[in-house]
C-alpha cells in the first residue's frame, strides 16, 4: 500500500531532469490498470474457505491478503476472470463494471 | 465472516513483482515471473531481450519490478547473462543470481547461438525461457517453438504450421549442461521448487516454462490456468528434469492421459483443426511421451 | 607487434571482463589475453565466446555491472557487432576496442583498409587510428580514462599487418604507475539489486530525443578531454598523444592529410619532397571521432593545397575523410582547394612514392576537377 501512494507519473521538463542512460526512476504503480476493466470479480467473503488459490493465480498482483481474507485491489484488477475460474468453492462472481 | 483461520498459502507472500504492468488480461508469462521472483528472491539482475516482457515491465522511466533489469537486444540474452555474471564476479558480488528471461522466440529461434554457447561453456547462469509458442509481442507470428496444427499470423489457416515444436530440451540435453527443467504455471508449487533448487546449482541451468497467451492463442483470459493445466495432463507438455543431459526425472506422473481435444477445443488458433490432423497430433504426443517415458525408465 | 601492444595496453588498464572471438588479424590480441588471464598476470574473466555478437554483447552486459570491459576485432566481426555497437554509446557503457582495419569482404581479404571502422562513425564510438606500436599502447590505456570519465565506448584501430603484425621497441610502463593514472572503474550507478533499475527499455518519442541529445553533447566534450587526459599522461610518462599529429605544417603549401600507418609513410614522402624544395606537409588524423574541426582548420589554414587520402571510399559519394575535412572546412578557410585521392583499398601497397604522384597530380591542377582521385588503380 505504502508502495503504491509513493508511486507518480513522472515528467521531465528539461533534458537536464532526464537519467544519462535509459533507466527506470520510477513504478509502474502510477498505472491504474483497473481501468482496463469490462466485468470485475466480486468476493463473497461468507463461501470463501480461504485457500489462496485466487491470491495465487493472479496475474496482476490486484488480490491481497488482509486479515486472513482475500481482499481484491480494484485500482489494478483488469477482470481477466481468472479468480473467479480457479475458485474452488464458486465464491467470486464476475460483474458487470458500473458505467 | 463466520471462521477465523489462517491463509495456507503455498508459496510465499511477498511479491517482487507489482501491479500496474502492461500485460494482457489473463496472461501466462506474468505468472511465471511472479511465481520464478518469489522464489529466487530480491538478488538477481535479469536479462530480458525483445519478447513480451520488454513491453510488460513497462516504458522507460518506469519498471514494474522490485528488481534490476538490463533490457538486451534480441539474439543476446544468453550471453548479455553471463557478462553479467561476469562483470559483477569482477566487482565482488559472488551473491546475485543472473537469469536470462527470453520468450520462445529469443531461445528457439534468434536466441539459440547464444544460448548454445553459453551452455557449452556452462557458463553460470539461470536461462529461463516462458514460451507463449509465437512472436506474441509484434502479433502472434509463428516461431519454431509453434506447435504443429496452430494458427499464427504467418502460418494462416490454410497454411497451418506444419513442423513440430523444436525440441528444446533435447538440444539443451545434448549440452550437457547440469539442470534442465520444464514447468507450467498451473502447476506454480511445482515451478517454485525447481527454481529454488536451479537457484543453488552451479553452471548452466535452463527452465522452459508453459505460459498460455490468450490474445495470441485466441482463448479466454480466464482459461489460462485451465490450459496450463491441461497441457500437462495430456502430456503435450510433460514435467520433467534432466540432469546433466542424462538422468530424467518425470515430475508429475500421468497415469490415463486426457486425450487432446479438450486442450485444444478452447483455443480459437487450433479451431480449424480437421479430425484427421487432431488424430495426427494425437498420435505425435504419444509418440513423444513414449519417447518420454524411455528415457525416464532408462535413465540414459 | 601491434596485436600484443592492445593486449598490454589492456592488461596494464586493469580489464576486468573480456569477451572476445578470433578473426585475422586480430587473433594475436586475445591469444595474448587469454594467457595473461590464465597465468593470472591479468586478473580478469575471459569469456570465449562463440561469435563477436556475442562478444559485444557480454562487454555490455559487464560494463553494466561495472566492470572494466575490453575486446577486439576486425572487419567481418565489427560488422556483426553493429548493432550492438549501438548499443553501447545508446546504453552509455565505457566499453574499449581494438578494431584492426581490414577490408570488407566479398572480395575475402584480410589485408588493410579503413572500410570496416569508417563504416562505424555513425555509432557514437569514439575512434582513434594509430600508427605506431606505442601510441596504441599509450592510447588504448587513455581510451579507459575518457571514455569511463563521460561513458562513451572508444575503439583503438589499427591497420592489418602493417601495424597489427609488426614488432617494433616500445617502452611498457609500470603498473604502479598506470594504477595511479587510471583508477578503478566506479560508476554511479550500475546493474545492481542493491538500487534496482530497468535499464534500456521501451522509450517513446516523448523521451529518446533527449538522450540522444545528451550523447552527443557528452561526444562533444571529448576533443577537450582528450588533450587534458594526454598532457597528464605526458606528464606520467613523457609521451603526450595529441589529437593529430604535424609533420612540417608549418610553413607547407601542400598538406597531406592522411591517417593510420599511411601517414607514418607520408612523412617520409613529404621529407623526399622537401629535398626536391617542395613545401610539403603530413597531418595524420589521430582521432576521428569526434571529428576535430578546430584542430584541423587551423592547420591548414596556411597552405595553398589541401591533399586528403583515404584507404577506404563511401560508395556513392567520396572518400570518408576527405568528406569530412571538406565539412570542415566549409564556410571557413575559403578557397583552399582540397584533393581526395583513394588508393590502398584492399591492402594495396601505400608507398612513399604514392605520395610523389599525389603531389605531381596536385602541383598539375590550380583546383581540384573530379572528387575522386584513383592512385594506383590498373585503369
Amino acid at each position: 500500500m505504502k508502495k503504491k501512494n509513493r508511486a507518480q507519473k513522472i515528467i521531465f521538463k528539461s533534458e537536464k531532469e532526464f537519467p544519462l542512460m535509459p533507466m527506470s526512476v520510477g513504478s509502474m504503480l502510477f498505472n491504474k490498470t483497473g481501468a482496463w476493466r469490462n466485468i470485475k470479480p466480486v468476493i463473497d467473503l461468507e463461501n470463501c474457505i480461504q485457500c489462496g488459490i485466487c491470491w495465487k493465480f493472479c496475474p496482476d498482483v490486484a488480490i491481497i491478503i488482509e486479515d486472513e481474507w482475500p481482499v481484491i485491489d480494484y485500482d489494478y484488477c483488469k477482470g481477466c476472470g481468472l479468480c473467479a475460474e480457479e475458485c474452488p468453492s464458486k465464491c467470486i462472481a464476475m460483474v458487470e463494471e458500473e458505467k | 465472516m463466520s471462521k477465523e483461520k489462517k491463509m495456507r498459502l503455498s508459496l510465499p507472500e511477498e511479491e517482487l513483482m507489482n501491479s500496474g504492468h502492461m500485460a494482457c488480461q489473463g496472461c501466462g508469462a506474468t505468472l511465471a515471473m511472479r511465481y520464478v521472483l518469489k522464489a529466487l528472491g530480491q538478488k538477481v539482475a535479469l536479462c530480458i531481450p525483445a519478447c513480451c516482457w520488454s513491453v510488460i515491465d513497462g516504458p522507460f522511466p518506469y519498471s514494474s519490478l522490485d528488481v534490476p533489469i538490463y533490457h538486451c537486444a534480441f539474439e543476446t540474452a544468453a550471453v548479455s547473462a553471463s557478462g553479467v555474471k561476469a562483470g559483477l564476479e569482477m566487482v565482488g558480488d559472488t551473491e546475485t543470481t543472473v537469469v536470462a528471461w527470453a520468450g520462445d522466440g529469443g531461445t528457439f529461434d534468434i536466441g539459440i547461438q547464444a544460448l548454445s554457447g553459453v551452455a557449452e561453456r556452462n557458463d553460470d547462469i539461470l536461462y529461463v525461457c516462458y514460451d507463449n509458442e509465437a512472436y506474441m509481442n509484434t502479433g502472434t507470428q509463428r516461431s519454431s517453438a509453434t506447435p504443429y496444427g496452430a494458427w499464427t499470423t504467418t502460418t494462416p489457416v490454410k497454411h497451418f504450421k506444419n513442423r513440430p515444436k523444436k525440441d528444446m530440451e533435447a538440444i539443451m540435453a545434448a549440452h550437457r549442461i547440469p539442470y534442465i527443467a520444464t514447468a507450467s504455471v498451473g502447476y506454480p508449487e511445482d515451478l517454485f521448487k525447481k527454481v529454488k533448487k536451479a537457484k543453488d546449482i552451479q553452471g548452466t541451468r535452463f527452465l522452459h516454462i508453459y505460459a498460455p497467451c490468450p490474445s495470441g492463442w485466441k482463448s479466454r483470459p480466464e482459461d489460462t490456468i485451465k490450459l496450463a493445466r491441461l497441457v500437462v495432463q495430456n502430456a503435450i507438455f510433460p514435467l520433467y528434469e534432466i540432469e546433466w543431459g542424462e538422468k530424467y526425472t518425470l515430475n508429475i506422473k500421468i497415469k490415463e492421459k486426457k486425450p487432446i481435444n479438450d486442450y485444444l477445443r478452447i483455443q480459437g488458433r487450433f479451431r480449424h483443426l480437421k479430425k484427421e490432423e487432431v488424430a495426427f497430433i494425437q498420435e505425435e504426443v504419444d509418440k513423444k511421451w513414449e519417447r518420454l517415458l524411455a528415457n525416464v525408465n532408462g535413465n540414459q | 607487434m601491434g596485436n600484443h601492444a592492445l593486449s598490454y595496453g589492456a592488461m596494464l588498464g586493469r580489464s576486468q571482463v573480456i569477451a572476445a572471438y578470433p578473426i585475422t588479424p586480430q587473433t594475436q590480441v586475445v591469444e595474448l589475453l587469454s594467457e595473461m588471464c590464465a597465468d593470472k598476470t591479468l586478473d580478469a574473466m575471459f569469456i570465449k565466446v562463440e561469435s563477436e555478437h556475442s562478444a559485444m554483447a557480454a562487454c555490455l552486459g559487464a560494463s553494466l555491472s561495472g566492470a572494466r570491459t575490453f575486446t577486439a576485432t576486425s572487419a567481418q566481426g565489427l560488422a556483426l557487432m553493429h548493432e550492438l555497437l549501438h548499443w553501447a554509446s545508446g546504453g552509455r557503457l565505457p566499453v574499449v576496442m581494438g578494431n584492426i582495419n581490414r577490408a570488407m569482404a566479398p572480395g575475402w581479404s584480410i589485408w588493410s583498409d579503413q572500410n570496416d571502422s569508417l563504416s562505424q562513425r555513425d555509432t557514437g564510438w569514439i575512434q582513434f587510428y594509430c600508427a605506431n606500436n606505442q601510441e596504441v599502447l599509450d592510447t588504448v590505456i587513455q581510451a579507459f580514462k575518457v571514455s569511463e570519465k563521460l561513458l562513451i565506448p572508444s575503439m583503438v584501430i589499427l591497420d592489418a599487418f602493417t601495424l597489427s603484425h609488426t614488432y617494433e621497441v616500445v617502452d611498457i610502463p609500470e603498473q604502479e604507475k598506470v594504477d595511479e593514472f587510471l583508477p578503478p572503474f566506479k560508476p554511479e550507478i550500475t546493474l545492481t539489486p542493491d538500487d534496482p533499475h530497468a535499464f534500456g527499455g521501451l522509450t517513446s518519442p516523448e523521451h529518446y530525443f533527449e538522450l540522444r541529445y545528451k550523447l552527443q553533447k557528452d561526444m562533444e566534450k571529448v576533443e577537450a578531454l582528450i588533450e587534458k587526459t594526454g598532457r597528464e599522461y605526458e606528464k606520467m610518462f613523457g609521451r603526450y598523444l595529441g589529437i593529430v599529429e604535424e609533420h612540417l605544417c608549418d610553413d607547407a603549401d601542400l598538406i597531406f592529410i592522411t591517417s593510420g600507418t599511411m601517414g607514418s609513410t607520408a612523412k617520409v614522402g613529404v621529407d623526399e619532397l622537401r629535398k626536391e624544395g617542395i613545401k610539403a606537409g603530413n597531418l595524420r588524423i589521430k582521432v576521428f571521432r569526434p571529428f576535430p574541426f578546430d584542430v584541423v582548420r587551423n592547420v591548414i589554414k596556411g597552405a595553398r593545397k589541401v591533399a586528403v587520402v583515404d584507404r577506404n571510399i563511401s560508395y556513392g559519394h567520396h572518400g570518408m575523410f576527405f568528406q569530412e575535412v571538406k565539412s570542415a572546412v566549409f564556410g571557413h578557410s575559403d578557397g583552399i582547394p582540397i584533393f581526395g585521392f583513394i588508393t590502398g583499398l584492399g591492402g594495396r601497397d601505400i608507398t612513399p612514392s604514392t605520395f610523389r604522384e599525389i603531389a605531381q597530380y596536385v602541383r598539375e591542377k590550380e583546383k581540384p576537377e573530379e572528387n575522386i582521385v584513383w592512385i594506383g588503380v590498373k585503369k
